[in-house]
């Protein structure tokens, strides 16, 4: 099953569908066509397309370490250390080349620990490895990336917001910029997680699926269904060469000689929240539960006032959290086009009925009366304020019996509650027609 | 009257000889000799002080679950006079036909031994012996070559030696008709029927709470659900196994489970059982045997493949492996029909003398035999845990869904009870089923003899396994099997 493009209402039947180039009323597009047409393109009121124009603010792994941390900064001014603190689920990160300083200062604090450098821009694992000392990078300095490395450090170091507007976006304009004069590739130096979670010896980390409807309010949705993808290699420390070990990505897995095609190293995420369940106390359950909750509401927060916010736009990230074996989750990143190729029967089943699900929220025809708390396998996270579970109650934090509306790793009898929502909708139109 | 009393003291003097042998005396015996040295011992009333403390300090429950674990395990004598061999299997010719089925099993392995020219069991190299101790805790990522290899039999062809199982004895004058074979089974063993079976199962009535129905989403926890974990908490604090019994044939809860199942199953991790398990460790890294590669082949092709349990894959090498050396498992040959394999030294083959049981453990696997392991690793994590869990497991209720007896949880009893209820509950079922070529029972024999491993989703799984627990019986799979069809015959009408 290949991303969909140019998607019609095939799947729902009727059909205000495109009949001549440039002409549609949904569209499910590639991030390099938004990048090159979202500017020039009209669109029509009830238009929708599947990306916001500067999403990479929250996926491009150095600009949301930034506006984390920025936004960090604000909610220990405003609110204090304690509520600051819910930010730390991103391991500490640098950007390079133009933290390095930072960074060495870092590293140098705490000797002999792992860290890890990941390509900014880049997908599927490629071009990421692990190093314990500095020497270790001076090979990848010296490539392409290197070169801009070495002219940084010639100079003092200088403050990153220097190149950051102040409202806090990030122009492409100039990072077009920067290309002209070298092919630099920016990349991230993050601490490596060394006490990972491992079910039967073996490192995995977890993909859940959040859709965002608009930031301005911020709207977001969580899917209940996800998986935890498995690295077929036993983690150990000692072999931090080793990529198949330490990386779970599933494109990375398909290449290691271990790896079978049938298998398909994936749990669906109940199984796993089953499996949480009868190693340790429901309560400890519920609050890893409720921390990864916590990861998407700041996450997003972060990034609220500079995304370009625009009703046509709406996104379904990927989001990958790794646990470590304090049960505490950690943010590794976000994506904006999660892969949707299938790997196994379950794969496709999760996938299309997450799609389905997408455009069902999404309501290009205008069932849904906006108050809905639940579509299909997607419940209402966040509605400018949080979300309870409770029918009818108001959504209130303060009450004492407040329960956030997620149900991430729970039964998801989508079918059902479709049937009866649509049931019940159809009822109300015929009531008030 | 007397004749019970007789029994019982049967009975009880056995119990003792078995558990003076055991670790659970010598415990009682040191804290009794510590307990001297207390206050409330006195010397004049001396037996009752030392009762009234055990009673206060749980060993006393600890000694009521031995025996209560004794009870469940070993049958209760018939007669005192009858051979060993009754407690085995009393009719004979169903001995008779274990016996050649173990005869037909034995020449595969030999011949398969003969055939790739590899010893049944050899001392291993002191480089390999190091090699796999570094690799124990990741061994599935060896990939050693076990194209030669096949399963010494599978399920399929166990179920063809049942289908022709006949008692000499038996003529029921009856002209060969289609009524009377319609079924696989043509043994006359006695199996329940609904009525006995709802009198026998009376918590899974729909009156009762069930965990895995009345905890789904639409009922409201207060109904069932919270209750039902307060008093698992309480079973559980009590440390009593007859009450876990009782209670978990409602279900446990997910959180209680591993506990609860050790409770029932009166595994308590000892430093002696850590030790034990590490002895059998040192045996696997020294010896390496022809069924390691049976038990490597099996575990590749079956839970390695399979989508929930191919995480677990190196516990089942870990507890496997262990397990065809453990020479105590040789004790359910008591009470099992099967008898374990011997084999003799080289060049000494008849000798007496030179004759040893093959594996140590008298246990050969078959095609599948790993997934009896798989699902206890969603429980236990430490190694030792859950080989005490497995043994435990195997040595009570899974040898009998591939051993020919009489026993009413044996396999040939389950089959019959699969087919009968079928018959006589859902015959237009079992009419059609046949009319196109599709026995039912070679259908649900193989769920059966995994007692559904690999065929239920875990939750599901575990939550049969608890009322095998609950129950000590096994012919639970035979209702749930005969439970799938009428979902099947709703869907056919």
């Amino acid at each position: 099953m290949s991303r969909p493009k140019n998607q019609n209402y095939k799947c729902h039947g009727s059909s205000k569908g495109k009949e001549r180039e440039g002409e549609w009323d949904f569209y499910w597009c590639d991030v390099s066509w938004l990048r090159e047409n979202f500017d020039h393109t009209y669109m029509d009121d009830h238009v929708r397309i599947n990306h916001f124009r500067n999403h990479y603010e929250l996926t491009r792994k150095n600009y949301m370490v930034k506006n984390l941390k920025r936004f960090r900064r604000q909610l220990e001014r405003e609110a204090g250390k304690l509520e600051a603190a819910k930010c730390d689920f991103f391991p500490k990160t640098f950007e390079m080349p133009c933290e390095y300083h930072l960074f060495v200062e870092e590293f140098r604090k705490h000797p002999g620990i792992t860290w890890i450098m990941k390509p900014v821009a880049r997908s599927q694992g490629k071009g990421i490895f692990l190093f314990r000392r500095l020497k270790d990078i001076m090979d990848w300095r010296k490539g392409t990336a290197g070169k801009k490395f070495a002219s940084l450090e010639a100079q003092p170091a200088r403050a990153p917001t220097a190149t950051v507007n102040p409202s806090g976006t990030h122009d492409t304009r100039s990072s077009d910029d920067q290309k002209d004069e070298l092919p630099v590739e920016n990349y991230v130096a993050q601490r490596y997680i060394e006490n990972p979670y491992l079910i039967g010896g073996r490192k995995f980390d977890l993909r859940v699926y959040v859709l965002v409807m608009s930031y301005l309010p911020l709207r977001a949705w969580l899917y209940r269904d996800g998986f935890a993808r498995f690295s077929n290699t036993r983690f150990t420390l000692t072999s931090i060469d080793d990529q198949y070990v330490h990386l779970t990505n599933v494109a990375v897995q398909k290449t290691s000689p271990d790896y079978h095609p049938k298998k398909g190293c994936k749990w669906m995420l109940q199984r796993f929240r089953q499996y949480l369940a009868s190693k340790h106390s429901p309560q400890a359950v519920e609050a890893l539960f409720s921390e990864i909750d916590n990861i998407f509401i700041k996450s997003l927060q972060s990034v609220q006032k500079v995304i370009i916010s625009d009703k046509h736009c709406f996104e379904l990230y990927g989001y990958d959290i790794l646990i470590d074996q304090d049960l505490k989750p950690w943010l590794l990143e976000v994506n904006a086009s999660p892969s949707l190729t299938a790997s196994s029967q379950e794969d496709y089943e999760l996938k299309t009925c997450l799609l389905e699900d997408t455009l069902h929220v999404v309501d290009m025809e205008a069932r849904l009366t906006g108050k809905e708390k639940r579509v299909g396998g997607f419940d209402l996270m966040w509605n400018d304020g949080p979300v309870s579970r409770e029918e009818g109650a108001p959504d209130l934090p303060g009450m004492g019996n407040f329960v956030t509306n997620t149900h991430l790793g729970c039964v998801n009898d989508r079918k059902n509650q479709l049937q009866q929502l649509f049931r019940s909708l159809q009822v109300q139109k015929k009531a008030s027609s | 009257m007397l004749q019970e009393e007789s029994d019982l003291s049967l009975i009880i003097a056995q119990i003792v000889q078995k558990l003076k042998g055991s670790s659970l005396y010598a415990q009682l015996e040191r804290q009794a000799w510590a307990s001297l040295q207390r206050p409330e011992i006195r010397l004049e009333s001396l037996k009752e002080d030392i009762k009234e403390f055990f009673k206060i300090s749980g060993w006393e429950k600890k000694l009521q679950n031995a025996v209560y674990s004794e009870l469940n395990v070993y049958p209760l004598p018939s007669h005192p006079a009858a051979p060993p061999e009754h407690l085995k299997e009393p009719l004979v010719y169903m001995r008779k036909a274990q016996g050649s089925w173990e005869k037909r099993i034995l020449k595969s392995l030999n011949s398969m031994c003969t055939e790739l020219s590899i010893p049944l069991a050899r001392k291993r190299p002191v480089g390999q012996q190091k090699e796999l101790l570094n690799k124990w805790n990741e061994m599935g990522t060896d990939e050693p070559d076990l194209s030669l290899f096949r399963p010494v039999y599978a399920p399929k062809d166990f179920l063809e030696v049942l289908i022709n199982l006949r008692n000499p004895n038996y003529e029921n004058g009856d002209s060969l008709s289609f009524r009377t074979h319609l079924g696989l089974i043509q043994v006359p063993l006695k199996v329940k029927d609904i009525p006995e079976l709802k009198e026998c199962f009376v918590e899974l009535g729909l009156n009762t709470g069930q965990l895995g129905i009345d905890d789904s989403t639409q009922v409201p926890p207060e109904l069932f659900e919270n209750e039902h974990v307060r008093i698992g908490q309480k079973v559980l604090a009590e440390q009593d196994s007859a009450a876990a019994q009782q209670y978990i044939r409602q279900g446990s809860p997910t959180a209680l489970r591993a506990e609860l199942w050790a409770l029932i199953l009166n595994i308590s991790s000892q430093p002696e059982d850590i030790l034990y398990y590490e002895q059998l460790k040192t045996n696997v890294i020294q010896h390496d045997l022809l069924v390691d590669s049976l038990i490597y082949k099996d575990v590749k092709l079956t839970a390695s493949n399979d989508d929930y349990y191919f995480v677990f894959e190196d516990y089942l090498y870990q507890v496997l492996l262990c397990f065809s050396r453990d020479t105590s498992v040789l004790g359910h040959f008591a009470y099992n029909s099967a008898s374990p394999p011997k084999s003799y030294i080289r060049g000494k083959l008849g000798l007496e003398e030179y004759a040893v049981f093959y594996p140590p453990n008298g246990v050969i696997p078959f095609h599948g035999f790993s997934m009896y392991v798989a699902p206890l690793c969603f429980l236990y994590h430490e190694p030792y845990k859950l080989y005490q869990t497995f043994r435990e497991m195997y040595v009570r209720f899974f040898f009998r869904l591939h051993s020919i007896s009489s026993h009413p949880s044996g396999i040939v009893s389950l089959c019959l009870l699969f087919e009968t209820l079928l018959q006589t509950y859902l015959p237009q079922l079992f009419y059609h089923l046949r009319e196109i070529g599709a026995q039912p029972l070679r259908i649900s024999f193989k769920w059966m003899v995994r007692a559904f491993s690999g065929y239920l989703a875990t939750d599901q799984l575990l939550l049969l396994w608890d009322r095998i627990l609950g129950y000590n019986s096994l012919e639970i799979l035979a209702d749930l099997t005969q439970s799938l069809p009428h979902a099947a015959q709703a869907l056919y009408h």
